[in-house]
């Protein structure tokens, strides 16, 4: 008996970034545009999702993938309230969604139909950045009450993202959120990331992100 | 807050490089985790142990390489770590700052157990 020491070198996700690659190919198959929405809970996921449903469901089919860690259908009840196909996963408690999970939700949405897909995440800002899930797009909502310190806090997240948005800016005025501070923090972890700071409540700045997602949907 | 899921992302990978090598047991696990990869040693230690149980890497030793969070100022070229909370280049203050360092996350190596004759061949 002796004992040897065996290289390995591998990512230890990469069997989720494995099956995430095979629901890109199954998203871009299909001609759909996804996005990966994640945020802290109550930053206003599901209002985003309900504000761009309104503004593009007379241009652009979406569905919409709920992430939940509990067997609820608030907000999936809600998107289907408002006429687009939407699926929920419960994950059973935990804290992310991974690929194995979109992918078996992936079968239950009409993918050729759709132009857009929209994955919300459970709401956390730790653990959606370390899984990949297949999608095009990382979004992050930070929104004002938070507080400004947020990617000083959680380098992570805001490292991985391709858009950032700043939801309730309607609310700057009453609280203490220093935007100059923030994004300075954005900006070491992320150069350069488009950003729309916006208010699901009174639809401010929310032109910008709707034609960023149409001019991605169109290019699929 | 996922170590249960990564710890057995860590076992499935342990097995299957240990079965490729013929190994008869797998004594110790070796892992690379950057500052900035959110993942907590002892939670996945404690995974490790329940379900490690009953598989050719029962028992394995865990151990954790830590690398810190490495930036390099884009200004001034001054190179720094990151202690608790991100801060601009510590020596010009900007904030044109690139992560070198820190989010690593990989099964680097294992060590096995081999009868001889399988070594021989």
């Amino acid at each position: 008996m002796s004992i040897v020491r065996v290289p390995v070198v591998e990512k230890i996700l990469n069997a989720n970034d494995q099956l995430a690659h095979q629901n890109r190919k199954s998203l871009d198959a299909a001609g759909v545009f996804a996005v990966n929405l994640m945020a802290s809970p109550g930053a206003g996921k599901t209002s985003l999702i309900l504000g761009t449903i309104q503004r593009l469901a007379s241009q652009l089919r979406l569905g919409v993938v709920e992430g939940d860690t509990a067997p609820v259908t608030i907000d999936a009840d809600k998107v289907i309230a408002a006429g687009m196909p939407a699926v929920q996963i419960n994950t059973g408690g935990d804290c992310h969604l991974d690929a194995v999970m979109l992918a078996s939700a992936l079968p239950q949405l009409p993918l050729d139909e759709l132009q857009l897909l929209i994955v919300e995440n459970v709401g956390n800002l730790v653990c959606p950045a370390s899984f990949t899930l297949g999608t095009h797009a990382n979004v992050l909502i930070a929104s004002v009450p938070e507080g400004d310190d947020k990617p000083y806090k959680y380098p992570n997240i805001y490292r991985g993202i391709d858009v950032l948005i700043v939801n309730k800016i309607d609310l700057l005025p009453y609280v203490r959120f220093d935007m100059q501070y923030f994004r300075k923090g954005v900006e070491m972890l992320n150069p350069g990331v488009a950003t729309f700071p916006l208010s699901c409540t009174t639809g401010e700045g929310f032109d910008p992100w709707i034609e960023w997602l149409k001019t991605r949907a169109a290019e699929k | 807050m996922h170590e249960l899921a990564v710890t057995e992302s860590i076992l499935d990978l342990s097995i299957k490089h240990a079965r490729k090598s013929n190994a008869s047991r797998v004594t110790d696990i070796y892992i690379t985790i950057g500052r900035l990869s959110s993942i907590v040693d002892d939670s996945v230690q404690f995974y490790w142990d329940l379900i490690s149980e009953g598989t050719i890497c029962a028992g394995a030793q865990l151990h954790f390489d830590r690398i810190p969070a490495r930036l390099l100022c884009l200004d001034c070229g001054n190179e720094f770590v990151l202690s608790d909370q991100l801060e601009p280049c510590p020596r010009c203050s900007s904030s044109q700052v690139k992560l070198l360092t820190g989010e690593e996350f990989r099964l680097d190596s294992i060590g096995i157990e081999v009868t001889e004759e399988i070594v021989k061949e």
